[in-house]
């Protein structure tokens, strides 16, 4: 089993949700990030004095995936989130050295 | 068809006389609402109505702060009227309104001694109280957005208590004490005119929040090492938005309630409140939106509050024509105002209250010397209208003199507090936030903040 954790824009998670709904995965967390990777930053104006925003704001997606489903899960939020721009966002994948389904006590 | 049918002009007699019997006594002969009563019902509404510029300063001042601070700023601001509103009581209002001595300071009417509920004065001595007592804690309310977000709350406590007891009544009793019929002060006595209090309440506010801002100190943060300002936005613009809009629906209670009668004036003052509330917006929405290039929110609605304290010690003798200029001026002097003392002075106050309230405050007062019409008001006439130069000096004498007191009586305050128990919390609590360090409690239960200072 392993760990897709994937940074997109807030604004393509219901295409994202939707394609990996077509795959029949349906596990997963959402989480608020600010962050950045080469995407700049922007100036915002507040009382005259310019602040650089270079925490962006973006949502973190975490799903845990059988093996054999990591390619097909992984190409699914490549597609459905992809704008072209800069700040389209990252998948990292993590190996999970156990599971553990709190309700029944076995492994996943 | 219905009127026609019934005899109209007639049946509207019986309606009129069975529906009032009481305009008519037994002989026929009608009897009014007096003077005094009408005085009193105007009076009370207005005060009551200014009363509610405590909301619309809490909600400014929280939304113009971290969320982190928020139950302090709501703590600070119910704290500053409940100590105005004692403290007045028990000194304040002999102080300001008592019988003159010198025309500096009142001497009798301590917590209310020698009023006598049973008479008709001793009544209108209550509704005249609460309405200068509502006026006292505007005056109160504004120090605390300069000081917001590292202030120890037990401090704020002892400095509303001093403000309230002493430095407002005084300077207010310079100009205002006639109002009560004890005696003159001095300053009205050479001439000068407030008649809302830009600089009675607004001024007095603005400069001790300024030698509050300065005694404390600036926010961790506020201040790069190399002295550069740095933003640090307010949480909740819409609580600010609202919080303007509460404060200029109370303005008219605070500037058309200060006849103390109801009489005709009330509309002409109504519309150079509004007048001046509008262009202020327009003045300050303009000035930093070319500045910058971006019509900042906060600093159009300090603009409003700008041209509303601009006209408030003019809005009876200007024209709306006058009071429209005053507003405009205001809302662009306030935006050069606040990035002077945020930026040059680099002096932090989060709010602009002593931009808004100190700064412009004494440039209204300065106005009427300028502006005072004849035909409106009392009969002073300001330089524009051929009355000389005398009206200009007096009230800029005045102006410098009620705010050298506010300044002055500030710092005093504040040092005095900062040695007996100190006026600013830990660096360590004030980044953990004043909710949870001073007060134990969080404003936003359950929320996650995102936030980097």
């Amino acid at each position: 089993m392993k760990l897709i954790i994937a940074y997109i824009r807030p604004e393509v998670l219901p295409a994202v949700k939707c394609a990996l709904y077509a795959h029949e995965i349906y596990s997963m967390s959402i989480t608020n990030v600010m962050g950045a990777g080469r995407q700049k930053g922007y100036t915002e104006l507040y009382r005259g004095l310019q602040t650089e925003v270079n925490l962006l704001k973006k949502l973190r997606l975490e799903l845990g995936v059988p093996d054999e489903k990591v390619a097909e899960a992984s190409e699914a939020i490549c597609q459905s989130a992809r704008t072209g721009h800069e700040g389209d966002g990252v998948i990292f994948v993590v190996d999970l050295i156990s599971t553990e389904r709190i309700r029944t006590g076995e492994p996943m | 068809m219905f009127w026609k049918r019934i005899g109209g002009p007639s049946l509207a007699a019986a309606l009129a006389l069975g529906l009032a019997p009481e305009l008519f006594a037994a002989d026929g002969a009608e009897t009014f609402v007096s003077q005094t009563a009408g005085n009193t019902l105007w009076t009370m509404v207005a005060a009551m109505v200014v009363m509610f510029m405590q909301a619309g300063f809490t909600l400014v001042e929280c939304g113009l702060s971290r969320a982190k601070n928020a139950v302090n700023i709501l703590m600070k601001n119910y704290v500053d009227f409940v100590a105005g509103t004692l403290m007045f009581m028990l000194v304040g209002f002999a102080f300001m309104f008592g019988q003159s001595q010198g025309g500096f300071i009142g001497a009798s009417g301590f917590g209310f001694s020698g009023v006598d509920p049973a008479t008709e004065a001793g009544q209108w001595n209550y509704t005249f109280w609460f309405f200068q007592c509502v006026f006292c804690g505007t005056a109160a309310t504004i120090v605390s957005g300069a000081v917001a977000g590292r202030t120890k709350f037990a401090a704020y406590i002892l400095t509303s208590l001093l403000v309230s007891a002493f430095v407002y009544p005084v300077s207010g009793h310079w100009v205002w004490n006639s109002l009560n019929g004890q005696g003159t002060g001095w300053l009205e006595n050479l001439g000068y005119v407030d008649f809302a209090g830009s600089s009675v309440v607004h001024s007095v506010g603005g400069w001790v929040a300024l030698a509050g801002a300065i005694v404390v100190g600036p926010r961790i943060g506020k201040y790069q090492a190399d002295g550069v300002a740095r933003a640090i936005p307010g949480h909740n613009l819409t609580q600010t938005a609202l919080g303007v809009f509460i404060l200029w629906f109370a303005w008219f209670g605070f500037n058309c309630g200060s006849t103390t009668t109801a009489d005709g004036t009330l509309g002409l003052i109504a519309v150079n409140t509004n007048l001046a509330a509008c262009a202020g917006f327009i003045g300050a929405m303009t000035t930093i939106w070319l500045k910058t290039g971006k019509p900042d929110p906060s600093m159009s609605f300090n603009g409003v509050l700008a041209g509303l304290v601009g006209v408030t010690a003019g809005c009876f003798d200007v024209s709306p024509w006058g009071a429209l200029i005053i507003g405009l001026m205001s809302g662009v002097l306030v935006v050069f105002s606040v990035l002077f003392i945020d930026q040059v002075l680099k002096v932090d106050d989060p709010v602009g209250a002593v931009s808004v309230h100190g700064v412009c405050g004494f440039f209204g007062t300065l106005m009427v010397g300028l502006f005072a019409a004849p035909g409106y008001g009392s009969d002073l006439t300001g330089l524009f209208y051929g009355g000389g130069v005398g009206p200009l000096v007096i009230q800029l004498l005045g102006a410098l003199v009620v705010g050298l007191w506010a300044f002055v009586g500030g710092l005093v305050v504040f040092k005095v507090v900062k040695a007996v128990i100190g006026v600013r919390v830990r660096p360590e609590d004030e980044i953990k936030g004043l909710d949870l360090t001073e007060h134990g409690a969080e404003a936003y239960n359950g929320f996650q903040f995102f936030t980097c200072n």
